[in-house]
Formats: structure tokens, sequence, C-alpha cells
């Protein structure tokens, strides 16, 4: 069903291709593969539709490397929809990032750390080592999805890829910090995971009670900074009182 | 102000429209599985359709009426008892204070809805009252609802009347197996051969047991992706035909999550996912491929004829114009002066009399 949206400019990356969703959605791809440089389109066009919305244009969901966009046919057929949007894409600028940046902390191992020690001994690493290597990279927030504020995250270093269990874990908590394949994550509710865990975060990266439910969104940079159990607890109790909240270091 | 819950069947659940805006931060969207039914039901009662109604899978339960109110039972057709007065599905109802109003058993339908006037009037949780059971959001306490559960309800327009559709139910039942489920193809029908997709178009599907608010399995003919059952993740939407490694078919539905790395070979139509969340289990079905063009008519049309059915609605046979309605009306009470409406075509009668 797909049509081209551009015409093949000599030599570059990925063409975005217009896939019809049934008769309310389509969906814009800009690649096949996890890649920042299709990532970072789909924001910017997730970005420019929020700023100048085409009407009858009722939602959209970013992912990796498509942009689902929900629209109401009765103000827009789909048709017209991707016309309009060959106009966007013609002018999307994906200009030097100026995403948030959030300093996550971590209490390293513990209970909910559980996979720390069989990591760094599968992967012939120290703990403190394979701590540090975790805490060095930045990640990106490539989409929310699977679960209400659940990130995931590019940028996971090489030698800490891992491949996820056959048979999930059945009770995970929320603020367990995972790794999956090639991809870390902040699990946002508790529930079952075939990802390891290496700690957890006092943060909560979902709560429907809150006045801005949802940390993270994509697009979004983030670090991870190591503290201790007993800061991890502070940091818990002082948000649990409302004396303190996860704020990023760099808003837009 | 309250409907209290006696007994239940297997699943009993809050649900309206859903949530919306959310999506992009993987919430679902929820919602009735059969949105027009529950749409009726609320018309049925004298609300806004956005009001929350109760949605039922096989077994209505018992509830008693905290206030008097008006309830409708919609979805497919089922028993329905207050005492030893059995009332009909698809119209409303009144119930006095302390009735007890019992819903059995549908019948060739799975989802049900019993909306009261004034809607159900639990806090919304992002927007919505619906209720997301994996997510633990919205309804009670965001689980499905259980004996003793008292429901808050909203204010309703004080109207005593009861209504029905004014031609019966239009649409035809789940089972009729000639009337196709139709289907746009894509997102990801370039992972599959064109034999596949052509089976898509001619093989008989069944629906099994493995179903919920989330998705439905079908069973009989498989669909196997040649370029393999994994995809990077992308957004899904409610009438994915997403294939996993075993070929079977699973179509998501309300409750189902934002992005998947499934692929999806076609997206049923909004117009015919109701009908599909209907289908018993056992249910044998087919799918027709239409285009987009075609799918967005289908669509519009099927909203103006439900406009149309919830703007015709009219008097349940049998119902007695209470009070209320004739107020309602302007009526009674002397605010109209009663030449304003008979206007002077009475004085040419009278006239030409004379």
């Amino acid at each position: 069903m797909g049509t081209l949206a551009h015409e093949k400019s000599g030599g570059t990356a990925a063409v975005p291709v217009f896939l019809a969703v049934g008769d309310s959605a389509l969906a814009v791809q800009f690649g096949e593969a996890v890649d920042p440089e299709a990532n970072r389109k789909v924001i910017a066009l997730a970005k420019a539709l929020d700023l100048h919305p085409i009407t009858g244009v009722v939602d959209s969901v970013p992912t990796y490397r498509s942009l689902l966009i929900y629209y109401d046919p009765a103000c827009l057929r789909g048709a017209a929809l991707e016309q309009a949007l060959k106009v966007r894409l013609a002018q999307l600028e994906c200009s030097a990032e100026v995403a948030r940046l959030w300093q996550v902390p971590v209490v390293y191992g513990g209970a909910v750390g559980m996979d720390l020690a069989v990591l760094s001994e599968e992967k012939g690493m120290s703990a403190e080592a394979l701590i540090a290597l975790h805490a060095s990279a930045e990640y990106r927030v490539y989409m929310i999805g699977f679960a209400p504020g659940f990130a995931y995250l590019g940028g996971l270093p090489d030698a800490l890829h891992t491949p996820r269990l056959h048979i999930p874990r059945q009770s995970i908590p929320a603020g367990a910090i995972g790794i999956g394949g090639q991809q870390g994550s902040i699990n946002s509710i508790a529930g079952p995971s075939g990802w390891r865990f290496v700690g957890w975060t006092p943060w909560r990266a979902f709560d429907p009670e809150r006045a801005a439910p949802f940390l993270f969104a994509a697009g979004d940079r983030l670090r991870f900074v190591p503290v201790s159990a007993s800061e991890g607890a502070r940091i818990a109790e002082d948000i649990a009182a409302g004396r303190r909240s996860a704020t990023p270091e760099v808003a837009q | 102000m309250s409907l209290e819950i006696l007994s239940v069947g297997p699943m009993l659940s809050v649900q309206d429209h859903g949530r919306h805006g959310h999506m992009r931060f993987g919430v679902p969207r929820s919602g009735a599985m059969d949105r027009p039914a529950m749409d009726l039901a609320n018309a049925l009662c004298g609300n806004p359709l956005h009001r929350a109604a109760l949605e039922f899978t096989a077994l209505g339960g018992n509830f008693r009426a905290g206030r008097t109110m008006r309830i409708a039972v919609t979805g497919g057709d089922c028993e329905i008892r207050i005492g030893q007065r059995v009332l009909a599905a698809g119209q409303s109802h009144s119930v006095s204070v302390g009735d007890v109003v019992k819903i059995g058993a549908l019948k060739g339908a799975t989802w049900g809805y019993l909306a009261v006037s004034g809607g159900v009037a639990v806090p919304e949780v992002l927007g919505a009252r619906a209720t997301h059971l994996r997510f633990a959001l919205g309804g009670v306490e965001g689980r499905a609802l259980k004996v003793g559960d008292v429901l808050p309800l909203g204010e309703d327009d004080g109207s005593t009347l009861c209504l029905r559709l004014r031609d019966p139910m239009p649409r035809p039942g789940p089972l009729s197996p000639e009337r196709p489920i139709r289907v746009v193809l894509g997102p990801q029908d370039d992972h599959f051969a064109a034999e596949v997709l052509a089976r898509l178009g001619s093989a008989r599907f069944t629906v099994t047991p493995k179903r919920d608010r989330m998705a439905m399995v079908l069973g009989g003919a498989t669909l196997p992706a040649a370029r393999g059952h994994d995809i990077v993740s992308d957004g899904i939407v409610a009438g994915a035909i997403q294939v996993p490694a075993s070929g079977q078919p699973m179509v998501l539905m309300a409750d189902s999550q934002t992005t998947g790395g499934y692929p999806k070979i076609a997206t049923v139509i909004s117009a015919d996912l109701p009908r599909l969340a209907q289908m018993p289990v056992g249910a044998e079905l087919r799918f027709e491929v239409v285009t987009r063009d075609i799918a967005e008519d289908i669509l519009l049309a099927e909203r103006a004829r439900i406009r149309d059915c919830l703007a015709g609605l009219v008097p349940a046979s049998g119902a007695l114009l209470g009070s209320g309605f004739l107020l309602s009306c302007d009526l009674v009470g002397g605010i109209v002066d009663p030449e304003a409406v008979m206007g002077r075509d009475l004085e040419r009668l009278e006239g030409e009399q004379t």
C-alpha cells in the first residue's frame, strides 16, 4: 500500500513512505530500522504538526522510524492528508537538538537490580565497571510505548547489549532500570517483563495523579546518575511527600 | 444517587468513549468495544453520548437502583426483569428507588451495555472514565466491577420519558455470515506473499476463545509472513490485524497497546469493527479487502446512519407519558398561550362553520 512521499533524491538515506492504517490513520515511515536519523525526522514531523496543525489531524504517535497520524475523514480524507504531508515533509527541518536532558538517579544492584551480578560476570567486568559504563552513555528516548510512560532508550553501549529472557519474570516493579537487546528502559508500571534489570530509580515515569502524568517524551535525552540506596530512598520519600519532583536539566 | 452491584457476570466494567491525546505517551484509548451500541443505550436514557455506561460480557448481573432512573440495555437481546416485570432490550425503562434490575445472558452477542440516566460518574482519569484493566486506569480503581460496588451517578435531565428506536434495530446480527468484515490492506502487507494476501480475502476464519478487550485471536487459516514476523515496533490502531510467528492472525481491539512489533497485514474498517467485536466464540467470518477511499466513504455513511437512528428515537410503546415529559415539552403549566400554538387556523375554521 506504500506510496512514495518524496522522489528519491540521489543517495540520501530513507525515503519517507505513506502507509494506509485503516480509514482513520496513516503512517509516515522514514525507514525500516532503528536509526537515530529516522527517529529525529519522525519527531520533527510530530512537532511540526503540533505547532502548525493540519485541520482534520486529531492525534499522532511517534515511534522509532514512523509517525502514526490519526485523522477524521469527515474533515480530511487520507488522500488529501498525504498531499498536505508532502508539503510539510519538503519543508521539514531537523534542527540541532534542543531536547530536554534528564539526569535520572539510579540505585544500582539490590533486589530490583537483580541481574547486575550475573551480567557483570557474563561480560567479564566488575559490577563497578558495568555501572560506570551504563552511567557513562547519553541515551535517547526513541519512543514511549508498550505501557503508559514506558521509555524505549537508544544509546546503550555495545558491551551491555543482552538478549531478553525467554520466560518473562512475573512481577517487576515500576522504576526498574532494564536492558533488552540493544535498548535500555525505565519501567513505568509494575508487571511481567523479560528484560534484564540492573537497578531502580526513585522517579516515577508515570503517575496519573500528577499534574504532568508522564515524565519522558520521544526525543528527550537521558543520563543515569548512580546514587546510594539511602539517597535513593530519601529521594523517593521526598517525591512522595511533595518536597521534590523530577525535573529535566535543560528545559526547552 | 447510586447504582449498587448485587451480582456480576464474568466481566463488568465502566466504559465511555475512551482516552484521547495520550497515545503518544503509551496510553491505550480503551472505551466501548461496540460504541454504536453504547451510544444507543445512552441516547435511550436521554444522556449525552460521552457519559459512561457499564459494559458486560455474556451475562449482565443484578443492580439495585439508589434513585428513580431510566435504564437501557443494548448490544444484544437478553432477558431483563424487575420483579415480575419483563423488560425489552433496546429501549429505556423507568426504575424506582430500591428496584432490583436483573439482566440475564446475551443471546448471539458478546458485549452488552447498561446505561442509566445521568451516566456513571466515577472520577475521570486522564480525561476519561473508561476502565483499562491491565494498566489499572479509570473505572473503579482501574478494575472490573464486583459485588458490593456502589457506583456514583451523574445528574440526569429529569425526564421520565422512555424511548425506543423508530424502526427495529436495522443493524444485521453479527452472525450473518454472508456479510464479510471489510479491511484495508496494510500497513505491512508488503511483508506477505501474494498468495497469502489472496488467502486473507478468501479463507474462512473463526472466532476463538482467546479474546478479551485487548485482542481477538482468529482460528482457521494462517497467514505466514514472507519477510518474518518481527518488525521494528511502530504504532497500532484498534482493528489492526497483526500476525505473530504462529501465523495466527490477531485483531487488536479497544484496549490494545499503542505500539507493537509484529507485521500488520491489514486493518479492519472502523464501521465493521463493532460487528467483529460482537461475534460469539466459534463464529465463522471472512474478510473482504476494500480501498482506503471506500472504507472512508463507508465510515461517513455509517456515522450518518447512526446519527439518524439516535435522532429519531420515539416514545417506547406502552410507556406512559409522565408529567415530567409533558412539562419538558411545555404542554402543561400555561407556559405557552394555546392560541400561540393553534395560530389563526382555528379562527378560520370557526368562521367557515358559522
